[in-house]
């Protein structure tokens, strides 16, 4: 529980006419949820602190951007990547926990991929963490598929009008990431320095990857 | 870029337990990732009205629909115990971890 904790201040507490303390009706529906799960045996409290944890700490879309600059550097583990990605990414010591099978999809001077996942929200947790909220509201899953040259508009992408936009639909099994094109002018850069152009967005195929000088400083 | 900075993965707390508890049940085989997408799928297009985003607030109902469904917890236990956490609340310092124990009408059984 020491995770709650760290995080309780603030966050919707206001202050009680006593010195007691406010739980949201959300925060309570969600505590109550737990407890009982707790106490009929499903979630063993120690293993879900541990796995939020990782989710708000270590996983994200560094991940995601470490796979893709190795291959940009290494062809041949391009080549297992795009064949079969789940053991591709595994050598890098990515994966597990919610990301089933991983299929990913590499961008070329012709086809620009763009993923979605119309049903739900599904996403390649591990190695891009929780999706952003855009990606989980009704108007990216509905024209993503319709227009998805619009959709690349909005998001400031234009693209030439010969690239054919591919887009791919998510489901619990099978869950897409996209290889952007390395970008120009980055002859010779090592790996981390590539891996600091790769962002999110042009992993999910809504944005392409920054252009060398351009990046965020870590 | 057209979106905010990210700022972590959740917007609060109770999202990342809610996603916690999913993975975690998915894990311990209570359902599986395509009868959650499936159910998800369901929540967000509500019969007569638009479709929804995917937030948490909806995969908490998911979930304790799934919950109900699998005979795990139903509504009513649910409310029940909703409710002694807002007593526990109450009877907690301002700044002390909120404990069920802490609720007055706590009876360990």
């Amino acid at each position: 529980m020491t995770h709650d904790h760290d995080h309780a201040h603030g966050s919707g507490h206001g202050h009680h006419h006593g010195h007691g303390s406010d739980l949201t009706p959300v925060e309570a529906r969600v505590k109550a949820l737990e407890s009982l799960l707790v106490e009929k045996g499903y979630i063993v409290p120690a293993a879900l602190d541990a796995l939020v944890e990782m989710y708000e700490t270590k996983v994200g879309p560094h991940l995601g951007a470490r796979v893709v600059a190795r291959a940009w550097v290494d062809p041949t583990y391009r080549d297992r990547l795009l064949a079969d990605a789940t053991p591709a990414i595994a050598e890098l010591g990515i994966g597990g926990r919610g990301g089933e099978h991983m299929v990913v999809v590499a961008n070329t001077p012709d086809t620009h991929n763009m993923v979605v996942c119309t049903l739900c929200s599904c996403y390649p947790w591990p190695v891009l963490g929780l999706p952003p909220v855009w990606y989980k509201a009704p108007a990216y899953r509905a024209r993503a598929v319709i227009d998805p040259r619009g959709v690349l508009a909005d998001f400031g992408v234009g693209l030439p009008e010969t690239t054919r936009i591919t887009v791919w639909d998510s489901t619990a099994e099978t869950r897409f990431m996209v290889l952007p094109m390395r970008p120009a002018g980055t002859e010779g850069f090592p790996e981390e320095a590539l891996a600091a152009l790769v962002t999110r967005d042009s992993m999910i195929g809504t944005g392409l990857p920054l252009s060398p000088g351009s990046e965020i400083p870590a | 870029m057209s979106t905010p900075a990210p700022q972590g993965p959740f917007s609060a707390p109770w999202e990342a337990q809610v996603f916690g508890l999913v993975v975690s049940l998915q894990e311990a085989g209570l359902f599986t990732w395509t009868e959650w997408a499936a159910a998800l799928g369901r929540t967000i297009r509500p019969a007569g009205q638009g479709e929804q985003a995917a937030d948490y607030g909806r995969w908490l109902e998911t979930l304790e629909r799934l919950l109900a469904e699998r005979g795990v917890a139903d509504g009513a236990s649910l409310d029940s115990r909703t409710a002694a956490w807002h007593r526990a609340a109450h009877a907690t310092p301002h700044g002390q971890p909120i404990r069920l124990e802490n609720d007055p009408n706590f009876a360990a059984t």
